[in-house]
This record gives C-alpha cells, sequence and structure tokens, in this order.
C-alpha cells in the first residue's frame, strides 16, 4: 500500500519545525520514528497534508541526569534507552519497558516523544510517565504528564507545538512491569507497572482505559499495609476500559488485579 | 539398479543460493517496458447492491490510461468461475462466479471496477478515486442464521443458503449408537484462517495482439491450471498461451485458485494493448486471497466401557463464503478419513456448504485433514474422558491394523500406527510426565499432555480413484533429456513454492540415470517447457511427481541399455548398469558411462531401427492413494490466573514411507506444525456479524505466531516404505498441520481437567481461556453449594 | 514535489529524486533495482523488508526514501563479498534456515543486526532478537539454529572459500 502525496520538509531545529507546522497548517504532522503513523499512512487511515521530519534536530537525541531527575530528549530511540546505562541505574523500569517495546527493527527507529506525542493507550511509557509524575516538555510549555494524556490519541500539544523533552524523576527501587501480551511483539492486552518510590508504592496500568491510568486506590492501599493480593483487588476500581479483538471489558479489569499483584510480588 | 547414493541423504537445498543472496525472482521483482500497474476497486461491504459506478474523476486523475468495468470484460471473457468436482459430485447451489461483480458484490473485497496507471502509485490514488453508488444488503455471515428459513439469502434471489448437502456412510450406525455404554457428542468449531504466504500474489502479464499470444507470470502452485483456465475463459489456444510461476512466496493452498484478478489483468492486457502489473498488498490479501477452514464439526461417538469404538456421526458444516470457489469442497476430503487411525466401520458424514457473505474459503493447508483428525483426536479424547481412560490406552484399543480397508472401502498401502505411538511416547517420556503431572497439581499448577495419533491421504490422484471426482485425471508428468556430453533436464508438472523439488527431483534422477546430482537440471513451473501437470498441492508432488521422474529416468535408462550393448557388443540382457556404468556382467573393468552412452545417442552408428536421443516422457498415474500417519505429543502448562499457554515441549514422529532429502522432510513437518499450532493457538479470522465487514483487516489484528512464540519441534520418523509408488514415499507437506491442532487442544483440556473443562475451541486464545475457566469454577462452586 | 535523494546502497553511492510518499522499501526495489528486499505486509509487522541503515536494522517499509538521505544502507545484495556467502547465508543454506525464501533476506538482515550486537546470542536472546520478523514456512526451528550456527563461524573461523563452499554443499 502507497500513502497518499504530502509535502515533506526536514527540520534542522525545534524552531524550524515549529515555523513549519505553522506553514503547512492545521494537517500537518510531525514526523519522527513514524512507526505509528507511517503504517496508518500506508493503509490511508492517516492523510496528512505535509510532514515535518525531525529525525535531523540532533540535539533532541540524549539522555541527561539532572539530579533527582532524568532528561529524554524526545527524538531517544527505544533501543538507546533500553541499553543506556544511565537508565539501567537510575530508572531500570524505563529501560525494561523499552526492551519490550515492538522488535529490535521498532526499538531502533522508535522514539520517547513519538510515543508521548501519539498517546496511544496501549503505549508503554505513558504509563510510567503518568505513575512517576514525570513532565513533557514541548518548544512551548512543560506539562505534566497528567494533564498530557487526556484521551485516546489526544494531547494537549497545538498544531506547532513539538514534544522536545520528557523528564522523569530518578526511581531506582524495586520495580517490574508486565507486559501480558499474546507475542512477544505485540502491543500490550493489559500492562501492569509497579515501582517502589520514597518508601510508598506507584502502581500504572496500560490499555485499561482510553488514557494510561495510575491506580491510586491500589497505592493507597498498600500504604495503608494491605497486601499485595488484596491491595490488587483495587486496581480495577473504577476502570471502564473497552473491549476489542483481544480482551473483553471483563477480561482485561481482572488482567488488572492479577498483573498488578504480580507486579508487585515480582518488583524487585 | 544403481545403488542409492543420493536417495535419503541430506542434500543442500540447490533453490537456496539465489534466494539467500536476493537474487530470487518473484513476480513483484520483474518489470516490462509500456507496463501498466492496475489498482482493483473492491467491495466494503459483505453485501451490497451496486446502483452504480462513477469512473469520471479517476479517468482524470494523474497517470491513468483506463478504467474498467464489468461492462467492459463481456465478451473478453466468457463463463465464470470454475469449480471443480472435489469430493462433492452434486452441488446444489454452485454460484456462479463472475470474474467481477457487475450488479452486486457479496463480500467484502470482491471486486468492482479496474484502474490502470502508469505508475502504481497513481494506481492507488485512482483506485480511490472510483466512486462506487453501493446499497448495502442484509449480510450472511452467521452458519446457524445462515441455515435458517428466515435467514437472508448470501445473493439476492437464491432459494437458500446452502451449497452443497450430502451424506455419506457405512455400517449399522444406528445399531451401534444403540448398542454404546456411552456416547459423547461435542460441538467442534474450525474457525476461519488466512492462509498468509509471506508474499502475496502477484501477475505481470503481456498480451501481444495480431500474435494473440499471452505470457502471464504469477504467482501460483498450478500454472497449468491457470493456462486450462485462461484457454477457456479467453478463447485463445493453450498452445498461445505461457504460464510461467517463477520464485513463489509460499502457497499453503492459497495459490491453488485462479483468482479474478488473474482473468482481468489477462484481460486488461488485450483491452489496452500493454503489458499489466500486480502486486497484491497484505491489506488487500486478507479481502481478497481465499481463506481457509471456517467450519463448524457436530461429533457424535458410541463407544463400550471398555473403550471399544462402536460408531461415529459426523456433521461438517462448511463456511464457502460468497461462492463455491474452484476447490472449494476439497476440504470434505474430510470424510476419507472421518475415522482416523481406528478400525470404526460404522460411520456416518454428512458435509454441509453454506453460503455466506464473506470471501470464499478455499484450500489451506491440509485441507479437510486437519479438520477430520481434529474431531476424531478430539473425540477419542472425550470418550477416553467420559470413561476413565488413559488416551494412550484408548488409541491402542483401537487402532486399525493392516491389512486395512477403511468405511467407505478405501484400501490403505501401509501402516504401523503403534510404532509411532510407542517412540513418541518414549520421546516425550510419557510416564514420567504423568507422575511430574500429579505433583504439580497438588501445588496448584496445571500441566497437560495431549496427544494427536493422526493420519492423512495424499497423493492425488490415482485416476482410477479420482475418476468420479475430478473431470481431469490427477496425474503428473515429467520429461527427461540427456544431452550429448551427460548432462541431463529434467522438466516437471509439479510447480514448487518452496518444497524443494528442484533438489529432491535431482536426487531421484541422479541415483536412477546414474549421473553425478550437479549435471541434472530440474525444471518446472513454467507451461512453455513443461509437461502438463496439476502442480503442486494435496502433499503429490513427491508421490506423483516424483514417481513420474523416476519413471522417464527409468525408460530413458532402458533405452540406453540398448545402446551400451550395441557399443559393447553384447546383448542386452547381459549388460548390467551400476552406479551409472553399463558393462558386460562379469566385465565392470569396460564399461560404458551413461555420459558416454549419451553422447553415442547423438552420433551415427545407433542399432537398427533406434531414434537419435536419449528423452523420455510420462505421464505416471500411482495406482493407489497413500496414508501417511504419526504420533505428535504436545506438553503445555496453563496459567489458570491468566489463560496464558505456555507450549512447553512438542514431539513430532512422523512416517512419510521414504525419504528423500531428510532435511527437507523435516522443514515442511516443523513448518507445519507452526502452522497448527497457529490455528490452536493464535490466528482467528473475524468478520462483523451484521454487516460483513472484514475485522481482522491488517496483521496487527490477525494474530501470526513468530520466533518466540513456536517451541522447538522434535522430530523424528519411524519408516513405513509405501506399496502404491515406485519411490515407497507418502507426502509430507501438510503433516504437521493435519496433527498439530489436536495435540495442543487435547493438552490443554488434559491440563484444565481438574476444573471439569472437558472441551476448548480455538484458538485457545488467553481471554477465551480465562473465561472458560471462570465458567468452570462457577459451574464447581454451583455444585457444590447445591449439594450443601 | 520530488526530492532530492542521495544515499549509498552496498558501498555504491545512488542520486535519485523522489517523491515524498515513496517508501524506502519501493525506492531500494524500483529505483536502485535491487529487488532482494521484500514487502510482506502494510503495518510493519513481518520484517519481510529488513535493511540496515547505518548498521541498525531497519523496516524500510517504515520509512520514507527522503529520511534515507545521506545514509548508508545495506542490502541482502551487500551480504556476499568476493564470491563468499556472508556465515549468516551459509548458515541458512546449511541448516535449511528456508523454504520459500521470501522472509529469508529480512531474517538475514535482522540476524546481521543481531549479532552485531550481540556475537554470542543464547536461543532465546536469538528468538527474541527475530521477533520483528515473520515467517510461515519454516516453523523458525531451522532459522534459530542457522543464527546460532552463523555466529560460531562468525566468533571462529573466517567465511569459507567459494571452493569450500562446494565442498561443503553435500554434507
Amino acid at each position: 500500500m502507497i500513502p497518499a502525496a504530502f509535502e515533506y520538509a526536514r527540520a534542522s531545529s525545534v524552531e524550524e519545525a515549529s515555523k513549519l507546522l505553522k506553514t503547512f497548517g492545521e494537517d500537518a504532522k510531525v514526523l519522527a520514528g513514524g512507526h505509528s503513523l507511517i503504517p496508518l499512512m500506508r493503509l490511508r487511515l492517516a492523510q496528512p497534508k505535509a510532514l515535518v521530519d525531525i529525525n535531523g534536530i540532533k540535539d533532541l537525541d540524549y539522555i541527561k541526569e539532572d539530579g533527582s531527575k532524568l532528561r529524554f530528549g524526545a527524538l531517544t530511540r527505544h533501543v538507546t534507552i533500553e541499553n543506556s546505562a544511565v537508565v539501567k541505574q537510575k530508572l531500570p523500569i524505563l529501560a525494561e519497558v523499552a526492551s519490550e517495546i515492538g522488535d529490535n527493527q521498532v526499538r531502533n527507529m522508535g522514539t520517547i516523544g513519538g510515543v508521548a506525542a501519539h498517546a496511544d493507550a496501549a503505549g508503554d511509557y505513558p504509563t510510567i510517565a503518568l505513575m512517576l509524575d514525570a513532565e513533557i516538555v514541548t518548544n512551548q510549555r512543560t506539562i505534566a504528564a497528567k494533564d498530557f494524556f487526556k484521551d485516546l490519541f489526544t494531547t494537549p500539544l497545538a498544531a506547532d507545538e513539538i514534544v522536545t523533552e520528557l523528564v522523569f524523576p530518578v526511581a531506582n527501587g524495586p520495580h517490574k512491569y508486565i507486559k501480558f501480551r499474546r507475542r512477544l511483539f505485540d502491543w500490550a492486552i493489559v500492562g501492569a507497572a509497579a515501582q517502589k518510590m520514597n518508601g510508598g508504592w506507584r502502581i500504572g496500568l496500560t490499555n485499561v482505559g482510553t488514557t494510561p491510568v495510575r491506580a491510586t486506590a491500589v497505592e493507597e492501599a498498600l500504604h495503608k499495609g494491605a497486601k499485595p493480593e488484596e491491595a490488587a483487588q483495587h486496581a480495577s476500581d473504577g476502570l471502564n476500559p473497552s473491549g476489542d479483538l483481544r480482551a473483553s471489558p471483563e477480561y482485561k479489569k481482572h488482567l488488572a488485579r492479577v498483573l498488578t499483584k504480580r507486579a508487585i510480588e515480582q518488583a524487585g | 539398479m544403481a545403488v542409492t547414493t543420493m536417495i535419503g541423504a541430506k542434500i543442500h537445498r540447490r533453490e537456496d543460493p539465489r534466494l539467500i543472496t536476493g537474487r530470487g525472482r518473484y513476480v513483484d521483482d520483474m518489470k516490462l517496458n509500456g507496463m501498466l500497474h492496475v489498482g482493483f476497486v473492491r467491495s466494503p461491504y459483505g453485501h451490497a447492491r451496486i446502483r452504480s459506478i462513477d469512473v469520471t474523476d479517476a479517468a482524470k486523475a494523474p497517470g491513468v490510461v483506463a478504467v474498467y468495468t464489468a461492462r467492459d470484460f463481456e465478451g473478453l471473457l466468457q463463463g465464470e468461475m470454475p469449480v471443480t468436482i472435489s469430493f462433492v459430485p452434486d452441488k446444489k447451489q454452485p454460484i456462479g462466479w463472475a470474474f467481477i461483480a457487475k450488479d452486486e458484490a457479496r463480500y467484502h473485497g470482491e471486486i468492482v471496477a479496474v484502474v490502470l496507471a502508469r505508475e502504481k502509485s497513481q494506481a492507488a490514488d485512482a483506485t480511490a478515486l472510483v466512486s462506487v453508488d453501493f446499497e448495502p444488503l442484509p449480510a450472511v455471515v452467521d452458519l446457524d442464521k445462515a441455515v435458517e428459513s428466515k435467514s437472508p439469502t448470501a445473493h439476492t434471489g437464491i432459494p437458500d443458503n446452502v451449497a452443497w448437502d450430502m451424506t455419506v456412510g457405512a455400517g449399522d450406525v444406528d445399531a451401534a449408537f444403540a448398542d454404546a455404554d456411552v456416547v459423547v457428542k461435542q460441538r467442534i468449531l474450525q474457525q476461519r484462517l488466512f492462509p498468509i504466504a509471506m508474499e502475496g500474489r502477484a501477475v505481470l502479464v503481456e498480451y501481444v495482439p495480431f500474435d494473440n499470444r499471452l505470457t502471464m507470470w504469477t504467482s501460483s502452485q498450478v500454472p497449468h491450471w491457470v493456462r486450462l483456465c485462461l484457454t477457456l475463459a479467453m478463447g485463445i489456444p493453450e498452445s498461445n498461451i505461457r504460464i510461467v510461476a517463477p520464485d513463489v512466496g509460499g502457497g499453503f493452498g492459497s495459490k491453488i485458485h485462479i483468482y479474478p484478478e488473474e482473468y482481468l489483468a489477462a484481460a486488461a492486457s488485450k483491452l489496452s494493448g500493454r503489458p499489466i502489473k500486480w502486486t497484491e498488498g497484505r491489506s488487500e490479501n486478507l479481502q481478497a486471497t481465499h481463506h481457509g477452514r471456517a467450519q463448524i464439526f457436530d461429533i457424535e461417538i458410541a463407544a463400550k466401557k471398555d473403550g471399544t469404538l462402536l460408531g461415529y456421526k459426523v456433521r461438517q458444516y462448511v463456511d464457502t463464503g460468497a461462492y463455491v470457489s474452484v476447490f472449494s469442497s476439497f476440504q470434505c476430503s474430510a470424510y476419507a478419513i472421518a475415522e482416523g487411525a481406528y478400525d470404526l466401520k460404522n460411520v456416518k458424514f454428512q458435509t454441509v456448504g453454506i453460503l455466506t457473505n464473506t470471501t470464499p474459503t478455499d484450500a489451506y493447508r491440509g485441507a479437510g485433514r486437519p479438520e477430520a483428525t481434529h474431531a476424531i483426536e478430539r473425540g477419542i479424547d472425550l470418550v477416553a474422558r467420559e470413561i476413565g481412560m488413559d488416551p494412550v490406552e484408548i488409541r491402542r484399543k483401537n487402532f486399525s491394523k493392516f491389512p486395512h480397508s477403511n468405511y467407505l472401502g478405501f484400501a490403505y498401502d501401509t501402516g504401523d500406527y503403534d510404532k509411532a505411538l510407542t517412540k513418541a511416547l518414549a520421546t516425550v517420556g510419557y510416564d514420567a510426565f504423568r507422575q511430574q503431572q500429579k505433583e504439580l497439581r497438588a501445588k496448584g499448577r496445571y500441566l497437560g499432555i495431549g496427544l494427536s495419533t493422526w493420519i492423512e491421504v495424499c497423493g492425488f490422484g490415482p485416476s482410477a480413484v479420482t475418476a468420479a471426482n475430478e473431470p481431469l485425471a490427477l496425474v503428473e508428468s515429467s520429461s527427461v533429456r540427456l544431452h550429448p556430453t551427460g548432462s541431463a533436464t529434467v522438466y516437471v508438472g509439479t510447480s514448487p513454492h518452496g518444497q524443494g523439488h528442484a533438489t529432491t527431483f535431482a536426487q531421484i534422477a541422479a541415483d536412477t540415470l546414474g549421473l553425478p546430482y550437479d549435471a541434472i537440471d530440474v525444471r518446472t513451473s513454467d507451461t512453455g517447457d513443461t509437461p502438463f501437470g496439476y502442480g503442486t498441492y494435496g502433499s503429490r508432488s513427491l508421490h506423483v511427481g516424483g514417481s513420474a521422474v523416476l519413471m522417464s529416468c527409468r525408460k530413458v535408462v532402458d533405452k540406453a541399455r540398448k545402446l551400451a550393448a550395441h557399443m559393447l557388443e553384447a546383448s542386452e540382457e547381459d549388460v548390467a548398469f551400476d552406479q551409472g556404468r553399463f558393462y558386460v556382467k562379469g566385465s565392470p573393468d569396460k564399461a560404458k558411462t551413461m555420459g558416454e552412452v549419451a553422447f553415442a545417442a547423438h552420433r551415427d552408428n545407433l542399432p537398427e531401427g533406434m531414434e537419435h536421443g536419449l528423452e523420455a516422457v510420462t505421464y505416471y498415474d500411482p495406482p493407489d492413494l497413500s496414508w501417511p500417519f504419526g504420533t505428535h505429543i504436545c506438553v503445555v502448562e496453563v496459567d489458570p490466573e491468566t489463560g496464558a499457554v505456555d507450549l512447553q515441549r512438542y514431539v513430532a514422529i512422523d512416517d512419510c514411507g521414504n525419504v528423500i532429502n531428510p532435511m527437507i522432510v523435516e522443514g515442511q513437518v516443523q513448518g507445519g506444525v507452526a502452522q497448527g499450532i497457529a490455528q490452536a493457538l493464535f490466528e482467528e479470522v473475524i468478520h462483523d456479524a451484521e454487516t460483513g465487514q472484514l475485522r481482522t483487516g491488517t496483521l496487527l489484528d490477525y494474530s501470526i505466531p513468530g520466533t518466540g512464540e513456536i517451541p522447538v519441534i522434535e522430530c523424528d520418523r519411524t519408516i513405513t516404505p509405501s506399496t502404491t509408488n515406485p519411490l515407497g514415499a507418502k507426502g509430507i507437506g501438510e503433516a504437521g498441520t493435519i496433527a498439530a491442532s489436536p495435540a495442543v487442544i487435547n493438552a490443554i483440556c488434559d491440563a484444565l481437567s481438574p476444573l471439569g473443562i472437558k472441551h476448548v475451541d480455538m484458538p485457545a486464545s488467553p481471554d477465551r481461556l480465562w473465561k472458560q475457566i471462570q465458567e468452570a469454577r462457577a459451574h464447581a462452586n454451583g455444585s457444590k453449594e447445591a449439594h450443601q | 514535489m520530488k526530492h532530492k535523494v542521495s544515499t549509498t546502497v552496498n558501498g555504491s553511492r545512488h542520486e535519485h529524486e523522489v517523491e515524498s510518499r515513496l517508501l524506502l522499501v519501493h525506492y531500494l526495489r524500483d529505483e536502485v533495482g535491487l529487488t532482494g528486499t521484500h514487502i510482506g505486509c502494510d503495518t510493519s509487522q513481518c520484517g519481510a523488508c529488513t535493511i540496515l541503515v547505518d548498521g541498525k536494522a531497519v523496516k524500510s517499509c517504515t520509512m520514507f526514501a527522503v529520511q534515507a538521505e545521506g545514509k548508508e544502507l545495506t542490502t541482502i545484495e551487500g551480504m556476499a563479498k568476493d564470491g563468499v556467502l556472508h556465515p549468516l547465508q551459509q548458515a541458512f543454506w546449511d541448516e535449511h534456515g528456508l523454504q520459500c525464501g521470501y522472509c529469508t533476506p529480512g531474517f538475514i538482515m535482522a540476524a546481521a543486526y543481531l549479532l552485531s550486537q550481540n556475537p554470542n546470542p543464547t536461543e532465546d536472546e536469538i528468538r527474541r532478537g527475530l521477533e520483528g520478523n515473520l515467517c510461515r514456512c519454516t516453523g523458525y526451528v531451522n532459522i534459530v539454529k542457522s543464527v546460532q550456527a552463523a555466529a560460531k563461524t562468525m566468533g571462529g573461523a573466517k567465511a569459507k572459500t567459494g571452493e569450500q563452499q562446494a565442498a561443503t554443499r553435500r554434507a
């Protein structure tokens, strides 16, 4: 399948990219890793008028330690995060999450900023970003993860706004991300993350709604001393996932509970 | 006869060097000057009336040369798509399948218009600009609903949706059920599958006007069938049509069909006077290339308490899709092996073909035999469970003993089912597993072991057997030509797409002719130089086509012996042939090699009356079918909390008689098993129940297993030579797929037996298993409460 | 509007004017004329189109040709050198790691990347490393074996010469 025709421009700086987006108008899209966008274009489910290619912006590909924070340039590829010694040491859950996205070829191209901006409820980084109170930095502002993932494929990004950086807190305590799927390279049917941080637990869920979910009820139960198994029963509190070809809503809610329990138990 | 050196050896495939270096030639790799790209406009509905088609915008689009609809092909393509008999001689409604829809579209993906453009991107753009005014009609999707009297029909104006309804049987089934201690009944779903060859279909075709010649390169398993069908549809003599299947990237049955795109591309070339190229995209492939399985089995088995099987009733519902496809009812071959490896003479088998508004179904790897095997292998496990007998013991008790004829009177060639079973049990360590299973069950873990003591029928087909079934005798052909300096070209009618015929057939020819392996070239898949053959499907190529090669080589040797006798000044009876050398018995030192004889055959001084050259042709018609068999054993652990299945071991002991190349045989088994596992655990085509629209429209939604999902497949074999062909070989191409799905599902049912779960449908996906586990637990709690 | 794109493919420089929507795989097949890289799906699942872009395995159906500006591309045609098969090619041949051959170039390129990152992978690491490639013929068993064999060759002796290859054809 061949995408519909579009204009293409390569940006060498964020400013240039933003200007290009403004020039092209509403139907322009940013091209980062392209692994969500290009398949949609091939199927002609997406037909942007123009693509602004930001892959040439060299200063968006970095991982920086910044005190109690880790800063990820938006163009940092999954493979870089997966193999980064700093990430493995300071935020190991993110390295593990990165290693389970797609396959080698996808991880060589896909970017953390692209995943954030795409805001797929089945994306894995958004879950970690939300539960750890990460921030999404754009060329215009800084947005808290909880305010960024508003709805399915929906973010507060303006048409000429570009994600430039994700800022995560350092978290190197016990942690586990369980990505439940039928095939290694699949998206999560449901994913559950547990991270011990500042003496408490952070619990996040993937693909159980239109956005990533932070399971605060589980966190509170754990805080009050509940055993993992009891606390995890709250993982489905308030969830209203839609069913799809791979899972019914009931099954997703059940998986949220089971995987949360396992993530807490297996966190190491 | 020559001492075997090549047959049975692990020879590296000669197909591989070009394929591993990027030098393969698949259809999409080719171009012709002036060629146009074709785009097909397809129905987005399962069922819709075509009110009108407006091609104005498309015709004006950049690069567009022509836009055609059904009317443009009238007079150019005669008749409709053919339907073969294939096990069902009397079809109630072999609904005519036009090459292009005219007034009504009956499945999502049916072609309604054809666009020709200079660039393929332009063809894609213009395809989207053809404006079709569709009026959606009620779509028939669900099989149970389709046979209700008030059901809408898949085609406007037909009386009902039944395409065929046929019953075969033997023995006294009613008496068998009356005498039974136990009767088990089960509905078994065979979900719809995409065959998915990694290369989709592709066609490059050039019609040359005035010459009235047509050449087509097509990704096909059956180039000679394609030629035959194009001759009939287009009125061009066969002699003026050349069909080439170059390197073909897999088929699995999906390329035995002669498709609308092949006819339409050929006709479009004639209409436009330009070469035409079409390469199917994957999402297009999922709509347009035929689907497989899509069946329901209702089975009943009658048995005695001691495990003796008495009677078997089967009702097979085949979802034919919107049209009865060319080999569609080959899926009814299920009835030919209904009772599997068991001696069961009271059998009644009804098959019902049902039209729906979905992509037509046709042969997919195994075509009928995986379904029959799944049914009987599940059935015998259900009986075993019912009477508390071990699945191994009940199989041993009922195995057919040889000589054996089945309920329909088919005489099986050879078999030793217990031998394969015994070997498989030893390989897997059955008794030790049962012990381990017991211990782990006590710890709340659910491990299971599943058996599949499969058989199948292949080697289609002896004309004596298939005469009633097919208009043409499914023989297979070869032509063997020796060149003056002692090399040979072997031409065959089979058409490989990954099976390695160029290697195995060269092995056969090298041994038989006594020539070096490297001096044999095997040519396939080009109707311009190969003799008429039926192609490669149904695990038939070695049994029928390989035997044809052997027979032609023998004919050449016979003539060469006469010539050698003349050269050695001896009588023919006194000349021995061994390792490629002819010599007078007792004087092996004074020999003439086959190469020397070949040279002599092209010189003067031939024996009186002998023609020049060394060449022979064979159309081989085997005396009978062959019946491969084996035992597959699968070990699983089910996670009762999530329903996830961990495939821990897979053992395959198969018997395909004599083996020409063990490496290729193992490869066929492993690939076949992977497809069976894929059906058991992963894959399922889903259509919208109301609209008939395809919901699993890309490989994102259809779960082909990858490297992480298929376990190591432990292969070994027993060897029980066939008596129905001179090679002693039986087919192996489909065996893995035929065997695998019941082995996996039986293992899952065994694992979950403590929960009272007796049957699991496919694919046994985690959500499905979890739901079933929940229901079983609720049921157990319910009955506990009821007892309190 | 067309864009100029210059690439190095298997060591040779290429310059073309291409439409922005031209996929890298179509560029290789239709413009550069290297048809060994195949297309097996349209949603980035099957990996048949895998090539190396600056040494990294990439699905060339999920990248536009314009994005390859200035890049070094390696395709299956660039693997055998001076008439000698790459150890991975040799291993796929030796271990019957292919049947129809359609997915094979993608598997070999993905495996080449895997071995460049991890010269001695375990079976599990091989399976994980090749999860982005689908094969419908082999059941993967012999593909995994092929990569194991190649890893051994590449870690040990140098690749065999053409003559030695011929001699091993009837192992």
